[in-house]
């Protein structure tokens, strides 16, 4: 499945000098990132278990996606294969590719990784305190994310700029903290102030606000909200919580067991989700002021990778699974415009 | 009588700056709190990390000492007692934790797990007995008891939180303390253990404190609900009106901070400035002062009492009115 | 569907517990395993020592001091052992051409005591001659057969190791453990006491501890007190690692359940603390056991420790204070081959244990 629709993506440039007529691609048009049939497996051979089974998605330049799912559906890994951080001895990628700015990020070699990793494609995680060095004053963390992607503006008035852009207070006396003088919500805003030193295309945020308590977490997603605004960056938001994706998310992909089961825009996915595992999952979350009726659990456990059931992997669980569910795994269609649906009876109520 | 009655309870831990140092502070978790839950009722308890609310539940438990204060269940005085009294005391409430990977110990099979406190008690005599009641005590949460020789390690998050549950259950407490049972399962899982709560509530009359940050989770369970803020309740009312009226700004905040799934409702979002401040250092007069959007004057310098403004609705609060 | 049905593993069909995880991956490493061998086959030779040794361990051969050592040859289908004879100087031998006796298995010989309760007089292997001598490492300056001494100086060794972690382990166990689970008061008596008992030199603590004893007493005494002093020094050093350990488990959330449950202090510590310190235990003490092979050797070496006539390791490496004896009769360092191989095979052992540890159960 792809969005990218070809074009005409070249522009016609003139080569300042000679006078020559250069043709380069127009990136405003192409997507920034697009993955294409992602296959991911650890281990080798006969004990290898897929993590990520032919996963499919676009971001364009500014826009903001949401990944959701439970843990163990491959969210995590799949974000963190933008920029191949997983560790490759375990990990083995069988199959597809992923394009950023048109390059497939699999085929790179070390050198142009570690370019873009931190200056095209910047990440941040759920725990603010172990990704900071516990050693290291907060003030020369940032400055090294400065050196390495942006040298001549390794000084300490930017690393000020960036902390005023994250909201820290009083940021020329903070420079000199270290991480374990700082509140949990402070350590995140640190981290999306290193994240954001080398002005990334793409921040790949893995549930950044799931160990903050919830007056913290509102106070980041206002700050992802401001700085998306405000530097047109793209963002891929891994959650677990559908409840951040209705402020936060343009689109929303929904996986379950290393599979996109649905992807459409945020808030017609809230509004009228298509999927049996996505309404199941709305409907048993308790939700302020809804009725005290029982909650409609899902019954049985998420499947864990190496033991996905035959064809669909909703299916043992789905409320309404028929035999034909178990034979094959269904296709990923394009059921509504822009709304894709990995189920056949999406249609019933 | 209340079933429990917990009356100005304090724990404070000493911090200690040096070895030979005169001076000592106190990280005051629970500073000066009061509640009763009835028999059968569901209490929860919601507040965001470091405001108390776990070491509340661990010292009603006696797994933490209380400073001063206390806890009455069934009109008895449980602070002052130990040894084996505490011991037999201890058959009428139990605890289920957060963890559901920590809170089982890896080397022992589930029957081992369950029936320990049986063997403690001494409530069965024989080991057939013994073997029924640990079968009965795993259907009872949902397991098949085939599964009883197994580890826990074999198990999802949800399974052993079952086992957690079974194992509170195996001196038929009348108060369970849910110490945030839901908080680390995965969300499609939550609903399972929140239904079973409710369940074995309805079927055996068991009394909840439900701790948990999640307040959509504690106002479906809970009858009445409790907000606790730098180690004082800031507000408590039945679990409806407190999400519908809130009067104390602090639960306000808390509640308009919530994501929700529903996109049609538009609220404005009260976004707290700055940090939770140090338990250590409270600020002077109300807690919740400096981060608070209508602090007054007097705020700053007088500690609000948790009063009462309506009808089974109480806040600690100089600027809530009385309806 | 069950709203609860655990996890299967469709290839096992038995539950596997955290101990039978552990074997498993212990056996995919095979230094390990190669060093877990050796010692099984080193405790075996111990244990059977009196009756694979061909001669006794104090048996003197007035003809034969520092003889070289003498190997089977071939000769037809038999192994054969000429008879030496001295040459003029000191100590050297020449074999007498065809003056030779085949060696045979399960030969009638000194007496020993297997296990050292049942009388017996037969040997693995021998020429049943006194007058043919089979020394497989020669003998040292009393005339006694190197080999011999090397088994029954094992028996002392290897079980001095084992008997000696025992009981500090024990010891260090549930002195940590309480020190940790208690804290307060106890644990800094305690934790003091330990770093006191740790911050003596070990060597003159043993050295001093072993002047106190009475002159004269019985070897069997003395091996029991040797093991007794190594134990000492040695448990403080176990006892602060399960403190540190205990610190951490006693806050994990199944012990905060135990104990709501009811649960007496020592049950806990027993119960719940202690069995999940394990995996560190199995490996320090896998790799402590050359800590006591060495301190018998030392002590012994020293002549304070195993008494003469009996073998010891270490008693018989007294003779390597000589360079003169080592220049000319150097089969008499065999005992410190033997501790080399025996103390490498226990690290061999210990860090594979530490490997198959490492993960989560």
């Amino acid at each position: 499945m792809s969005e990218f629709r070809s074009q005409k993506f070249w522009l016609r440039e003139r080569f300042p000098k000679s006078g020559f007529w250069v043709l380069t691609p127009d990136f405003s048009k192409m997507n920034l990132l697009e993955i294409k049939n992602l296959k991911l497996d650890f281990g080798s051979g006969a004990d290898a278990l897929r993590a990520v089974d032919g996963v499919s998605l676009t971001i364009g330049a500014g826009e903001t996606i949401c990944l959701v799912g439970e843990s163990g559906c491959g969210k995590t890994v799949t974000g963190l294969s933008i920029a191949q951080l997983v560790p490759a001895p375990p990990a083995n990628y069988v199959g597809g590719e992923i394009l950023l700015n048109g390059r497939d990020v699999l085929k790179m070699a070390n050198e142009e990784l570690r370019k873009i990793r931190g200056g095209v494609v910047s990440y941040i995680f759920q725990e603010p305190g172990a990704a900071l060095n516990p050693v290291f004053r907060i003030g020369n963390q940032i400055k090294e994310s400065l050196k390495l992607h942006k040298p001549e503006k390794a000084t300490n008035e930017e690393v000020i700029r960036l902390l005023k852009l994250v909201g820290i207070p009083a940021p020329e006396s903070r420079i000199r903290n270290y991480p374990f003088e700082m509140s949990g919500g402070m350590q995140q805003r640190v981290v999306i102030a290193m994240a954001l030193a080398s002005e990334p295309k793409l921040l790949v945020a893995d549930e950044p606000t799931t160990a903050l308590d919830v007056t913290i977490q509102a106070q980041i997603l206002e700050l992802l909200l401001d700085l998306k605004q405000r530097l047109g960056m793209a963002i891929l938001l891994i959650t677990h919580n559908l409840g951040i994706v209705g402020d936060m998310a343009d689109r929303v992909a929904v996986m379950y067991a290393g599979q996109i089961i649905e992807l459409s825009p945020a808030k017609e996915l809230l509004r009228r989700p298509l999927h049996p595992y996505t309404k199941a999952l709305m409907n048993s979350v308790p939700k302020l002021r809804g009725d005290a009726g029982r909650l409609a659990a899902i019954p049985g456990n998420v499947p864990r990778i190496g033991n996905f059931p035959p064809g669909c992997r909703f299916a043992p669980r789905c409320p309404i699974a028929k035999p034909e569910c178990s034979k094959e795994i269904p296709e990923l269609l394009e059921v509504e415009p822009g709304r894709w649906v990995r189920c056949p009876f999406w249609k019933t109520p | 009588m209340s079933l429990l009655e917990v009356k100005n309870l304090k724990v404070h831990f000493p911090v200690k700056p040096g070895l030979f140092s005169r001076a000592r502070e106190f990280v005051k978790a629970v500073d000066d709190v009061s509640f009763a839950i009835e028999p059968g009722e569901t209490l929860g308890l919601v507040g965001e990390s470091g405001c108390g609310k776990t070491t509340l539940g661990r010292a009603i438990v006696r797994l933490v000492e209380p400073t001063a204060g206390s806890v009455l269940l069934e009109g008895e005085d449980i602070t002052g007692i130990n040894g084996s009294l505490l011991r037999a005391r201890r058959r009428k409430f139990q605890m289920i934790f957060q963890d559901p990977y920590g809170s089982l110990n890896p080397r022992m099979t589930i029957e081992q797990i369950v029936g320990e406190a049986l063997d403690i008690h001494r409530l069965t005599d024989s080991k057939s007995a013994r073997q029924k009641r640990v079968i009965e005590l795993l259907e009872a949460v949902g397991l098949d008891p085939i599964y009883a020789q197994r580890y826990p390690h074999e198990f999802s998050g949800g399974q052993r939180q079952r086992i957690g549950i079974a194992r509170a259950l195996a001196v038929e407490p009348q108060l369970i303390i849910c110490d945030e049972p839901v908080s680390a399962l995965d969300v499609s899982v939550q609903a399972q253990i929140i239904n079973l709560l409710r369940d074995l509530q309805q079927q055996r009359g068991i009394a909840y404190l439900f701790i948990a940050h999640d307040l959509a989770v504690v106002e479906y369970i809970s009858r009445r609900v409790m907000v606790m803020y730098l180690g004082k309740i800031v507000e408590t009312a039945d679990a409806k009106t407190i999400i519908r009226e809130p009067q104390h700004p602090y639960t306000q905040a808390l509640i308009s901070a919530i994501p929700e799934v529903d996109p049609e409702t538009k609220r404005k979002r009260i976004v707290l400035p700055g940090d939770v401040p140090s338990p250590i250092h409270p600020p002077p007069g109300c807690p919740f002062h400096p981060r608070c959007p209508i602090a007054e004057k007097r705020c700053k310098m007088d500690v609000p009492p948790l009063r009462e403004i309506a009808s089974e609705h109480r806040a600690a609060c100089h600027l809530a009115k009385p309806n | 569907m069950n709203e609860a049905t655990p996890i299967q593993n469709p290839a096992a069909g038995r539950t596997l517990s955290p101990w039978q995880l552990f074997r498993r991956r212990l056996k995919r490493r095979r230094i390990a395993v190669a060093g877990g061998m050796v010692l099984i086959g080193l405790y075996l030779v111990a244990l059977f020592a009196g009756f694979i040794a061909p001669h006794s361990f104090e048996r003197l051969d007035r003809d034969r001091f520092f003889h070289p050592p003498t190997w089977p040859q071939l000769a037809g289908f038999h192994l054969v052992v000429p008879r030496d004879e001295p040459l003029p100087g000191n100590f050297k031998y020449r074999a007498v051409p065809d003056d030779t006796r085949p060696v045979r298995f399960f030969v009638r010989g000194d007496k020993y005591r297997l296990f050292g309760l049942i009388p017996a007089a037969v040997h693995l292997f021998g020429t049943g001659d006194d007058n043919y001598p089979v020394y497989l490492l020669g003998t040292d300056q009393f005339g006694r057969d190197v080999f011999s001494r090397l088994l029954y100086g094992s028996q002392i060794s290897l079980s001095i190791g084992v008997i000696g972690i025992v009981l500090s382990f024990t010891l260090g166990m549930i002195i940590g453990g309480v020190s940790g689970y208690f804290g307060g008061g106890t644990d800094t008596v305690i934790m003091r006491l330990c770093e006191l008992i740790m911050s003596i030199p070990a060597l003159y603590l043993i050295i001093s501890l072993r002047a106190t004893f009475p002159p004269g007493m019985s070897s069997t005494q003395v091996y029991a007190m040797i093991i007794v002093i190594l134990s000492f020094i040695h448990w403080a050093g176990m006892a602060r690692v399960i403190r540190g350990m205990t610190l951490s488990l006693r806050e994990q959330q199944f012990v905060l359940a135990a104990r709501a449950l009811g649960q007496s202090n020592l049950k806990v510590i027993v119960r719940h603390i202690l069995p999940n310190t394990f995996s560190y235990v199995i490996v320090a003490a896998t790799l402590s056991v050359p800590y006591y092979i060495l301190g018998e050797v030392v002590l012994s070496f020293l002549g304070v420790g195993i008494q003469e006539p009996n073998a010891s390791w270490g008693n018989m490496l007294t003779a390597a204070q000589n360079t003169e004896y080592l220049r000319n009769y150097p089969w008499l360092l065999a005992p410190g081959a033997a501790i080399f191989v025996t103390v490498l095979a226990f690290n061999f052992l210990g860090d594979g244990l530490r490997d198959a540890a490492d993960t989560k159960a």
